[in-house]
């Protein structure tokens, strides 16, 4: 196991360099709306999803009904449910392994996990279980920080949600470059503002998510089109 | 904490915790037994996700007030910062922190 380990080590150090301030971040966001060490880490635990974690706190600290909160989830891991098309076959012999690997299938260990390559004679599998493991550690590790540091913190944290604020703008930066067309992400501008001018701050969310399914199943055809040339220049298939 | 606000975010934790496995292990149930994955499907999952993310900035700058004191300014500045931060130095994390270090002096020093 040790030279597994050794082995995948070097593949998740970015996911780490990531993981454990974002982590902490997260940590610190959660002891500064009421929510000490054990709901924090346990969430890191038990979740594992940078997104779904950080929309939680405001979540919690707004009180919002279950319903819209499980509607705003669905829709926000919908990117998760085709992850694990690529490994539907490679995982296939692990034993409850694999019930951990689908838990542990984040964006960045999704990418890791698709570029990464064992030493020869090394099992695959116990090479990708290692980065999946050492993944979640870091996420985990950051988090306790986070929570121990938040509680000894005496300065003003008044402003720090923004935090959640700048990570889906960086979320959005690398997305944007990631694909050739934006019209969708346009539509989708258009429909939260408008949806939220219509029905204010607290029941927005609902109105413009339906809008945007809607307008998007009606301009599928020339979306789809655009997706077309875009992977053609990429040179990838879904 | 009080009981009730521990059971509703007991609640609300377990909800995420049984919707994102849910999620992660949809293809796994779908696909094991060989069936075909409908089109609209793919198209939505590979559309959705800068869509989600441009809402969900929209959602986190819900309660700002264009029309009032301070006009959004705090916001816009934040935001402006997280963007050139990470457009010049090329690192998530120096734009993710940088902008929200730069948010908080606005809302504790600057704009109170």
């Amino acid at each position: 196991m040790r030279e597994v380990i050794k082995a995948a080590f070097p593949f998740t150090i970015p996911v780490m360099l990531g993981y454990v301030p974002m982590g902490m971040g997260y940590g610190i966001l959660m002891v500064s709306s009421g929510y000490g060490l054990l709901w924090s880490a346990g969430s890191s635990i038990l979740i594992f999803s940078g997104t779904g974690q950080f929309v939680s706190v405001n979540f919690l600290t707004a009180g919002v009904a279950l319903l819209q909160v499980a509607l705003i989830i669905i829709i926000l891991n919908s990117r998760m449910m085709f992850y694990g098309l690529s490994f539907l076959d490679k995982w296939n012999g692990m034993g409850w392994r694999k019930w951990y690997m689908i838990h542990a299938l984040t964006d960045e260990t999704y990418a890791v996990l698709n570029t990464a390559k064992p030493p020869e004679g090394m099992d695959k599998q116990k090479f990708m279980f290692a980065i999946a493991m050492m993944d979640q550690s870091y996420w985990v590790i950051g988090t306790i920080l986070g929570a121990i540091a938040g509680s000894l913190l005496t300065i003003d944290t008044t402003g720090i949600d923004f935090m959640m604020t700048a990570l889906f703008i960086v979320l959005c930066m690398d997305q944007w470059k990631a694909y050739k067309t934006h019209e969708p992400v346009f539509e989708g501008l258009v429909c939260s503002i408008l949806s939220l001018v219509i029905f204010g701050p607290d029941n927005f969310m609902v109105p413009s998510l339906l809008a945007i399914l809607v307008i998007l199943l009606v301009r599928r055809q020339p979306i789809e089109k655009k997706q077309a040339v875009e992977q053609e220049v990429r040179g990838e298939n879904i | 904490m009080n009981s009730e606000v521990m059971l509703y975010s007991v609640m609300i934790l377990a909800l995420i915790v049984l919707l994102t496995y849910a999620a992660r292990l949809f293809p796994f149930i779908l696909f094991s037994r060989g069936g075909e994955t409908p089109k609209v499907a793919i198209y939505l999952g590979n559309t959705l996700p800068p869509v989600v993310i441009m809402l969900l900035i929209i959602y986190c700058l819900r309660n700002a007030t264009p029309m009032a004191w301070p006009h959004a300014l705090p916001e816009l500045i934040g935001v402006l910062s997280v963007i050139v931060l990470y457009k010049v130095t090329k690192n998530n994390l120096i734009g993710i922190v940088g902008g929200t270090i730069i948010y908080m002096f606005l809302v504790q020093a600057v704009f109170v």
